[in-house]
């Protein structure tokens, strides 16, 4: 039944991908004949960058519709990548395989949390939205709760949400760019930045959504191959997602006689004895000895010594940054002691095993792991079902019916990634375990040197008997996608797909959020609520204007590396979660929803995650429930139900007008109905 | 705009659809979750049953009530007349 131009879509996007395989190939055929690495490099980045500009300047357009969503006539099939690739951010490709690694089976409440929330998209939102056919989500806000206050809080929400999160997306384009092709990370930001505009500036959704279909290929065979090399590196059978069970017993043993391994023993007591050390310093600081303070000082400068006597280039680089970088005065030398404790501390704790659920040492830090993870996956299902740059990828499909199966294919191909992803964690941890632990430091493979020299990787022998103990490795998350080529002993060309993979994912995801603020101020502030009256050629001009003074603004904050900024990414879903989805879902499934109802209930639930996760984060107020500042939503979200249907039965029932729009959304057709598309 | 019975009956089976496809995907989720220390003692393919389900089975069973869901709806527009026509 597909129409010729999916017919035509799919011809294209097959050529593409098997354009894309056979230049994997040409560059591996390269390196063999001595391309050197930085060329390689290279090479990959310019070339995707100038791939999805070249489909960028092609989906170019004047038209409001093509602008807004993609002229409405993506096919499910492509809606489904388009929306895997918006969806898929540097965190997942990156940062996912690196959490699961570290915190075994509690990081799965990401697995499930990102990927459960599509259920909720499907049931609960896709089709509807689809049928209602405006642009942006604060349009049905707009519509079905009457008026510009339910818009504007939409607006706001809308702006919380994406904001934090584009700066993520933009400061991990700079962080790959940086690594991979030797430039400053400030450089790399801004680079990064032509690379997004390229895809949106010219054609807004339609281009966005052309280049992220190009883009998803490009990330799910970086993430996959390296892999399925290490899965047949281990056992000998190319399929990681299906045999890393019989690797992870295999970890399990490892585990044990790690535990069990009295070195090991030595080197977590070696730990203990560091943090009480660094707890006396604290005390002593906080009770206004600034001996302590000089004496750290000093010891900074008096290793920045040894390592010009010493004439080691990177060790000099190293002690120098220390020095530049030691803190001003004895309170920032407490902070940054204490974070040196906190890591001292849990490297002397004793070993977890991989898949054990909810490791603590008594049963009530049990039950507060167990009930975070239960908060945390449903914040990450509820917000996942209410992100903007999500939702608005509905409305870009030609029918609802279309709408809810390309619900299907964007978690079918998010799928792909995600169940991919613990395989990864499992792979890693077996060759980290069984060739790094144990061995003598000098003869450690080079990986770990080469990851050392850009600090993700470090090595410190504390109990000084040569020989690697698990405690005195430590390990960057981001390395654990990033070095896995190098560990399965592949050429540096994968090396170099698997960045082009990441580059990808952050700029495809970037894209989507941008364009979601753009929107966000252009249509629903400019057009509907300043000048309902301005040209189909002002309302583009508006709009891209502020998706360039957005962008900007977001590389600018980028590139100021604000640690604060990214531990706030996380909040994006308790935010987006608390403030649109009890107003969403309500306003679908219950026609005695109000306009009063559903403005408090959003101001109610947007306003008590923020004061809980502001709370708790920056001014120290006790958890309620132990509950962790990133679950925030779990108050919100309850809250805002709570809300919207108290409220709205105590104010009148909406007229027949709103109620008719209810009905409007609920049937894919209706005889005799009126159409609420925006064309 | 006037709504038949036949409509209402249509919304009425969306909304038992919805529900049961929730139901399973509360049970899939949030149940395995809360029982997880004591599921992991069943071993399913090398797994913890606890770890499996966080890692694959749930998310396969969230691709198959979208998979369901999109398909019986398609059919049941079809039955009640509520189609989009040519699309």
């Amino acid at each position: 039944m597909a129409s010729a131009f999916a017919q035509q879509l799919k011809k294209y996007y097959s050529f593409y991908t098997g354009g894309f395989i056979l230049f994997v190939l040409a560059l591996a055929v390269a390196e063999s004949m001595g391309m050197p690495d930085k060329w390689i490099g290279w090479t990959f980045m310019a070339a995707t960058v100038a791939l999805y500009a070249g489909i960028g300047i092609m989906s170019r357009t004047a038209d409001v519709s093509e602008y807004y969503v993609a002229g409405r006539k993506v096919p499910a099939l492509f809606n489904g990548m388009a929306t895997g690739a918006d969806w898929m951010s540097a965190a997942s490709f990156i940062g996912m395989a690196g959490t699961l690694y570290a915190k075994g089976y509690d990081g799965l409440a990401f697995v499930m949390g990102w990927t459960g929330g599509y259920v909720l998209v499907a049931l609960f939102l896709a089709p509807y939205l689809r049928k209602f056919g405006q642009f942006t989500i604060p349009d049905f806000m707009g519509a079905r709760y009457g008026g510009n206050a339910a818009r504007t809080i939409a607006v706001v929400g809308a702006i919380l949400a994406s904001f934090t999160y584009v700066t993520a997306q933009i400061y991990g384009v700079g962080i790959i760019t940086s690594r991979f092709l030797g430039i400053t990370f400030e450089v790399g930001v801004f680079a990064g930045l032509a690379g997004i505009l390229v895809c949106s500036f010219l054609g807004g959704m339609r281009a966005v959504t052309w280049t992220q279909v190009a883009q998803y290929v490009i990330l799910i065979i970086a993430y996959l191959v390296p892999v399925v090399f290490m899965s047949y590196k281990v056992t000998g059978i190319p399929v990681p997602q299906a045999v890393y069970g019989t690797v992870l017993q295999k970890v399990t043993e490892r585990e044990n006689a790690i535990m069990a391994d009295p070195a090991q023993l030595t080197a977590r007591e070696a730990y203990a004895e560091r943090a009480k050390g660094i707890g006396e310093k604290i005390k002593a600081l906080e009770g206004g000895d600034m001996a302590v303070y000089d004496a750290e000082k000093q010891g900074v400068v008096a290793k920045l010594d040894e390592a010009k006597a010493g004439g080691d280039a990177d060790k000099i680089g190293k002690a120098q940054k220390a020095v530049d970088e030691f803190p001003k005065n004895s309170a920032a030398l407490v902070d940054k002691l204490k974070k040196d404790q906190a890591t001292a501390k849990e490297k002397s704790s004793p070993l977890t095993h991989h898949a054990e659920a909810f490791p603590g040492k008594d049963d009530k830090a049990r039950n507060t792991a167990r009930l975070n993870f239960l908060a945390l996956t449903f914040c990450l299902m509820v917000g996942t079902a209410a992100l903007p740059h999500i939702l608005m990828r509905f409305y870009t499909t030609p029918s609802v019916k279309e709408a809810r199966e390309s619900v299907f294919w964007s978690l079918f191909f998010i799928f792909l990634l995600y169940f991919t992803a613990p395989a990864y964690a499992v792979f890693a941890k077996y060759e980290v375990y069984t060739s790094l632990i144990g061995t003598h430091i000098a003869d450690l493979p080079s990986w770990v040197a080469s990851w050392a020299k850009v600090g993700l990787v470090k090595v410190e022998d504390i109990n000084h008997d040569g020989i690697l103990q698990l405690a005195e490795l430590t390990l960057n998350p981001d390395v654990i996608v990033l070095a896995t080529p190098e560990i399965a002993g592949l050429p540096y060309v994968v090396a170099g797909l698997v960045a082009a993979g990441g580059l990808a994912a952050a700029l495809s995801t970037a894209d989507g959020l941008l364009l979601t603020i753009a929107n966000a101020l252009s249509h629903d502030v400019y057009y509907k609520m300043i000048d309902q009256n301005a040209s189909t050629t002002r309302r583009l001009a508006v709009s891209k204007g502020l998706l360039l003074v957005v962008a900007l603004i977001a590389a600018y904050v980028a590139s100021l590396k604000p640690d604060t900024i990214l531990s706030m990414v996380a909040w994006a879903f308790s935010i987006a979660g608390s403030c649109f989805f009890p107003a969403l879902v309500l306003g679908i499934f219950w026609k005695r929803a109000t306009k009063a109802g559903a403005v408090t209930g959003m101001i109610v639930g947007l306003g008590l995650t923020l004061y809980y996760l502001i709370n708790v984060k920056f001014y120290g107020m006790d958890k309620w429930f132990g509950i962790t500042d990133i679950s925030a939503g779990i108050f919100g979200i309850p809250a805002g139900f709570l809300t919207i249907i108290v409220v709205s039965l105590l104010s009148k029932a909406p007229d027949t007008k709103t109620q008719d729009l209810v009905e409007h959304v609920r049937y894919p057709a209706l005889k005799g109905d009126v159409s609420t598309e925006a064309a | 705009m006037q709504l038949t019975e036949k409509h209402r009956e249509y919304w009425r089976r969306n909304l038992n659809m919805t529900g049961i496809l929730l139901a399973i995907w509360f049970v899939a989720t949030y149940v395995v979750i809360y029982f997880a220390r004591e599921l992991s003692e069943i071993t399913i393919f090398g797994f913890p049953f606890a770890f499996y389900m966080g890692a694959q089975g749930a998310l396969i069973i969230y691709v198959l009530i979208i998979w369901f869901y999109a398909k019986r709806m398609g059919k049941l527009d079809d039955e009640y007349g509520v189609a989009e026509e040519g699309k």
